[in-house]
C-alpha cells in the first residue's frame, strides 16, 4: 500500500513499493496526463513534482512518495480549472505540436518559475534541458516561459 | 516549363477534381445540413473506391461538414493529428469558404469506418490525396504504396500533403458548396436574388430588406438546394481566415493533460491487461527457443507467450510485464543477411557503386554530356558522402490497445494509416474488415514511424491468443532497435568547373532510392551537363519513410557538394547559388531575403561563421542559414534563419512552427543521429545513446514566409528539414576549413 497526496487529495493505492510513480499515476490512479517516454529518466516526458521538486516519475519508485505530495499536470490548473500563467503562455505562444512531451515540459517550467520568477536564457536552458521535445518546439518553450514570467508580450493571432 | 498561368492551372486542377470527386448533401438527424465530399467510382481512383466501397450505390467520402441547429459547424477531417496542426488548419480552410464564425467551428477526426454514419449514397471511407495529388507528387506516393503494397488502404497522413490536397480540393470546396446552398435556401424563402445575400460569421444577411438569419435557420432547407459541383472559391483578397495565424484548436487540451493519445486509450467497459513484447534484434530472424521459467512466477504476470516472431508477457501492469520480459532468455534463429556491421553496409554500397562504373546504374536524371564536359573542365572536384541509418523516435512509444471478442476486433492506436491497420488485422486475425474498428486518437509524434501496422497486429494477436483485451506498449529500446529505418546511404560526386568557376558538369551516383523520385536531382540549379544515377545495393534494415524521406540524405549531399563547388570556384556560397538559380525568380527571392535576414554580408565575429543551403521539397522552397561559433573547438549553433516560399501559407504561425520543428529535427540528425550495426543488430537503444537535440543546444530560429501567390501550395511538415544539416556543416566549413562529408558531426568533434 502506498499513501500519499495526489494533486492535493490523500490517496492510498495498492502497488508494489518498487513500482515507478509514473505507472501508479497512469494505471492505478487513472491520470493519463503524465507520459511514458523512455523509462530511464532521459526524456522528461514523465516529469511530476514530488513535494514541489521536479522528478522523473518513470525512475522514482512509489515508495519514495510515501506521505509526500505528488503533483501531476492534472494538478497544475487552479481549483476552478483556471489555467496557470505557464499554461496560458503555452497557448498564446502556440507551443505544442504533437503535445506528448508538453505535460513534462510544463511541469519543469512550473518548477523553474516557482524557484526563479525572473529566469535568464541560461536559467531556462538549464532548467529545461532534461525535457526532450522531438517536434522541436524549444524556441517556443523559451518564449512562453518569458511570457509567463512577464518578460515578453504574448503573440497576437491575427498577425 | 508549363506556360499556363498559375490561376489557369489551379482552375484546371479544380476541373479535374470535379470530374473525379463529388459533393453530396443530406439532412442531419434532428435537422441541419450534412455535406460529404469524396470520390466518384469509374475514374482512376474509382478502382480504389470499388475495392473499399464495392456496393453500386456506395461511394468514397473523404470529408464531411455538418451545420447543426445550434449553428455549430463541424469539420470532420480524414487526416490524423500528429502535431502538424492539420485538424485545425483544414477546418480554417473550410470555415473561410463557408464564411463561418470561427468561434463556432469544431473539428472532429473522421472515424476509420462507416459504422457511425451511413447514408444511402455514401459510406465513410477515406482516400485523401491520391486523387488530388499534384502531378509531381504522384510518383512519391506510388512508390510508397508499392512499399506498403496496399493501394486499397489509402487513408494516409503524410507527404506534407493534407493542406495542399485535402484542404485545397476538399475542405474549401465543401465550404463553398455549403455556403452556396445556404444562400440559395435563404434567397428562396426571402424571395430575393441570391446575389444580394451576403454571408459573414455564420450569418446570412440581406441588407436591402434588413433581413438576417443564422446558418442554423436555413441548414435543413439548404439540403434541398441544388448542388454546385464546382462552386467558385474565394480569391486571396476575399480570405477572412486563410492566411491568418488562428490558434490551433487542439492546443488547449495539450497543456492541461487532457489530450488523449493512443497510449492513453481507456475504452469504457474494457478491462484490459498490459503486454510487453520482445522482437528479434536482427531482421528476418525468429524465436528458436525461450526459457521463461523466471518470468512466469513474477508478480502480476498472467501469461508468457512465444508468438514465433516475438515473445510477449501479459501482466496486471505494463511495468510488471516489462520486468518479467527482461527475465526471459530467448534464443533467436540465425540471420541470412551477409551484412553484420555498419562497415559491411557501406562496403556493400561502395561495391555496388564501383561495379556500376562511371556511366552505370539506373538513371535518375540526365542532361547534356557529362563525361565530355568533365574532360573539358578547368577544374574537377570529387567527393564521397555518407548518411547513417536513423530511427524516428517519436516521443509517444509504440502502442496499441486491442480487444478481440465474439469475432470482432477493436483497436485503439496511434497511426498514420488506419485503413491499412484494419486490412492487416483482418489478414492476421481472420476477421472480416467490417468487424474491425480502428480507433485512432492523437499521435504523440510520428515522422513516418506510424506508417506500418505490425504493432497493432501484434497487440491483437496477443489479445486473440490470451483472451485478454491488452494494452501493448513497446519499450523505448524496442522502438529504437526493432522498427523501420531511414536508410544509410552512400553518394559519390564529381563536378567540372569552367575557367570562371561555373558548374558545367555534375555527376552523381548513390545507393538507396525511395521517395520522392526527384530528391536526388539538383533540379533547382541550371547546370548544363548532369548525370544522376542509382546503384542497386542491399539494405540490411527495413526501409521507412522518415520525415522528408530521400530529401533527408540528398539535401545534405547535394547542398554540401554545391558548397564545395562554390569554394573551389573561390565564390561566396550565397552568390554561387544565386547565380545558378537566376532563371527562377522564386528561388532568387528566397535567397535574397535570406541574405538580408541572416546578415550574410555583415562582418563576422571571431570564431563564428554562417552556412547556407536551399532545398525545394514537397512543393515548398526553403533556404536556411545557420551561424555557428567554433571558438571552443566544437560547434555551438547560435542562430538559424529560414526563408520559405510555399506559394501561399494558410496559417503563418502554424507553418512557422512546422519549419522550426523541421530545423530542429534536421539539426538533431546532423549533430547526433546514427544507428550503428554490430552482429546484424542495432547498437543504440534509448535516448542516452540515440541522442536528441535539447533546448540548450538549439539555436534561435527565425522563419520568414514569402507568399509568391503561386499554386498549388506547398507542404509544411517536411520541407524545413533538408536544408538544416548542410547549412550547419557548410557553416562549420566556413569557420574551420573542415569539410564534413559524413553525419553525425558529434562523432567528428568527440
Amino acid at each position: 500500500m502506498a499513501s500519499f497526496i495526489l494533486n492535493g487529495e490523500p490517496v492510498t493505492i495498492d502497488a508494489d513499493p518498487a513500482m515507478p510513480i509514473l505507472w501508479v499515476v497512469r494505471e492505478k490512479a487513472g491520470l493519463a496526463g503524465t507520459k511514458f517516454g523512455c523509462g530511464i529518466a532521459q526524456c522528461g516526458a514523465c516529469t511530476v513534482h514530488l513535494d514541489g521538486q521536479p522528478v522523473r516519475s518513470c525512475s522514482t519508485p512509489i515508495s519514495q512518495a510515501e506521505g509526500r505530495e505528488v503533483t501531476t499536470i492534472e494538478g497544475v490548473a487552479g481549483p476552478e480549472g483556471e489555467l496557470s500563467a505557464i499554461q496560458k503562455a503555452w497557448i498564446s505562444e502556440q507551443v505544442p505540436q504533437c503535445g506528448y512531451c508538453q505535460s513534462g515540459q510544463i511541469m519543469s517550467a512550473t518548477a523553474l518559475l516557482r524557484e526563479n520568477p525572473n529566469p535568464s536564457d541560461e536559467d531556462i536552458d538549464m532548467a529545461m534541458r532534461g525535457n526532450i521535445c522531438r517536434c522541436g518546439t524549444y524556441t517556443r518553450i523559451r518564449r512562453a516561459i518569458k511570457v509567463a514570467a512577464g518578460q515578453a508580450q504574448p503573440r497576437n493571432e491575427e498577425a | 516549363m508549363n506556360d499556363m498561368s498559375p490561376e489557369k492551372k489551379e482552375r484546371s486542377r479544380l476541373a479535374k477534381w470535379s470530374r473525379r470527386g463529388f459533393i453530396g448533401a443530406g439532412v442531419l438527424a434532428g435537422g441541419g445540413l450534412l455535406i460529404g465530399i469524396g470520390v466518384r467510382p469509374g475514374n482512376p481512383i474509382g478502382k480504389l473506391s470499388s475495392k473499399v466501397a464495392p456496393g453500386a450505390d456506395e461511394q468514397l467520402v473523404n470529408s464531411w461538414v455538418k451545420i447543426d441547429t445550434n449553428n455549430i459547424v463541424t469539420a470532420i477531417v480524414p487526416h490524423c493529428e500528429m502535431g502538424q496542426g492539420a485538424h485545425s488548419v483544414l477546418a480554417q480552410m473550410l470555415a473561410d469558404e463557408l464564411d463561418a464564425d470561427w468561434s463556432k467551428v469544431n473539428v472532429m477526426q473522421a472515424p476509420t469506418d462507416g459504422s457511425y454514419i451511413v447514408t444511402d449514397t455514401a459510406r465513410m471511407f477515406v482516400a485523401p490525396f491520391t486523387m488530388n495529388a499534384a502531378d509531381w507528387i504522384e510518383p512519391t506516393w506510388n512508390g510508397l504504396f508499392t512499399q506498403i503494397g496496399r493501394l486499397a488502404d489509402a487513408l494516409i497522413t503524410g507527404g506534407s500533403s493534407s493542406i495542399r490536397t485535402t484542404g485545397q480540393y476538399q475542405m474549401r470546396v465543401a465550404g463553398a458548396a455549403a455556403r452556396k446552398m445556404l444562400v440559395g435556401a435563404a434567397a428562396d424563402e426571402w424571395g430575393v436574388p441570391a446575389s444580394e445575400i451576403e454571408t459573414r460569421d455564420s450569418t446570412l444577411i440581406h441588407e436591402a430588406s434588413g433581413r438576417q438569419a443564422s446558418y442554423a435557420d436555413f441548414a435543413t432547407a439548404a439540403a434541398e438546394q441544388p448542388m454546385d459541383q464546382t462552386p467558385e472559391l474565394k480569391s486571396p483578397d476575399q480570405y477572412r481566415l486563410i492566411g491568418k495565424s488562428k490558434a490551433r484548436t487542439d492546443i488547449p487540451a495539450k497543456v492541461d493533460g487532457t489530450a488523449k493519445f493512443g497510449i492513453d486509450a481507456a475504452p469504457e467497459g474494457v478491462d484490459y491487461a498490459y503486454a510487453a513484447s520482445l522482437r528479434p534484434s536482427v531482421p528476418g530472424t525468429r524465436v528458436a527457443s525461450m526459457d521463461a521459467s523466471k518470468a512466469q512466477t513474477m508478480g502480476g504476470v498472467l501469461q508468457v507467450l512465444n508468438m514465433g516472431d516475438f515473445v510477449a508477457v501479459v501482466a496486471d501492469s505494463y511495468w510488471q510485464a516489462q520486468q518479467a520480459l527482461d527475465k526471459i532468455d530467448v534464443t533467436w534463429t540465425e540471420s541470412e543477411s551477409p551484412i553484420r556491421s555498419t562497415q559491411d553496409q557501406f562496403a556493400a554500397y561502395a561495391k555496388a557503386i564501383d561495379e556500376a562504373g562511371p556511366t552505370g546504374g539506373e538513371e535518375a536524371a540526365a542532361k547534356g554530356d557529362v563525361q565530355t564536359a568533365l574532360g573539358n573542365a578547368a577544374t574537377v572536384i570529387e567527393a564521397e558522402y555518407k548518411a547513417p541509418y536513423l530511427a524516428h523516435a517519436p516521443m509517444e512509444p509504440i502502442n496499441c490497445t486491442a480487444q478481440v471478442t465474439d469475432g470482432k476486433c477493436d483497436v485503439w492506436t496511434s497511426t498514420q494509416v488506419p485503413l491499412m491497420v484494419r486490412s492487416a488485422l483482418s489478414d492476421a486475425l481472420g476477421i472480416s474488415k467490417d468487424d474491425i474498428t480502428v480507433h485512432h486518437p492523437y499521435l504523440g509524434g510520428s515522422f513516418g514511424r506510424r506508417l506500418e501496422a505490425v504493432y497493432a497486429v501484434m497487440a491483437a494477436r496477443v489479445a486473440q491468443a490470451t483472451g485478454y483485451p491488452v494494452k501493448s506498449i513497446w519499450s523505448r529500446e524496442e522502438d529504437t532497435q526493432k522498427a523501420l529505418y531511414r536508410p544509410a546511404e552512400l553518394s559519390r560526386f564529381k563536378a567540372g568547373l569552367d575557367e570562371s568557376g561555373a558548374l558545367v558538369a555534375y555527376d552523381n551516383i548513390f545507393t538507396q532510392r525511395h521517395d520522392p523520385a526527384e530528391a536526388s536531382v539538383p533540379g533547382i540549379y541550371a547546370i548544363p551537363n548532369t548525370s544522376v544515377r542509382v546503384a542497386e545495393a542491399p539494405l540490411h534494415l527495413p526501409f521507412a519513410a522518415w520525415r522528408s524521406v530521400d530529401h533527408s540524405q540528398h539535401g545534405f549531399f547535394i547542398e554540401s557538394f554545391i558548397d564545395e563547388a562554390a569554394h573551389a570556384a573561390g565564390k561566396d556560397p550565397m552568390d554561387y547559388r544565386l547565380a545558378m538559380v537566376s532563371g527562377s525568380p522564386r528561388h532568387v527571392a528566397v535567397l535574397e531575403k535570406l541574405r538580408e535576414m541572416s546578415g550574410w554580408d555583415e562582418p563576422r565575429s571571431e570564431g563564428t561563421a554562417k552556412g547556407v543551403a536551399i532545398v525545394e521539397s514537397f512543393g515548398t522552397i526553403v533556404a536556411e542559414a545557420i551561424e555557428v561559433d567554433m571558438s571552443s573547438g566544437k560547434p555551438k549553433m547560435l542562430n538559424a534563419w529560414a526563408v520559405c516560399d510555399a506559394g501561399y501559407v494558410v496559417n503563418p504561425d502554424g507553418f512557422a512552427n512546422q519549419i522550426e520543428g523541421g530545423i530542429v529535427f534536421g539539426l538533431t540528425a546532423a549533430k547526433y543521429g546514427a544507428l550503428d550495426l554490430e552482429d546484424g543488430a542495432i547498437v543504440q537503444s534509448n535516448f542516452h545513446d540515440y541522442k536528441m537535440l535539447r533546448i540548450d543546444e538549439t539555436p534561435n530560429i527565425e522563419v520568414a514566409v514569402i507568399n509568391s501567390g503561386l499554386v498549388p501550395i506547398g507542404g509544411a511538415g517536411e520541407p524545413g528539414l533538408p536544408p538544416a544539416a548542410p547549412a550547419l556543416t557548410n557553416a562549420i566549413f566556413a569557420a574551420t576549413g573542415k569539410r564534413l562529408r559524413e553525419l553525425p558531426i558529434a562523432k567528428q568533434f568527440a
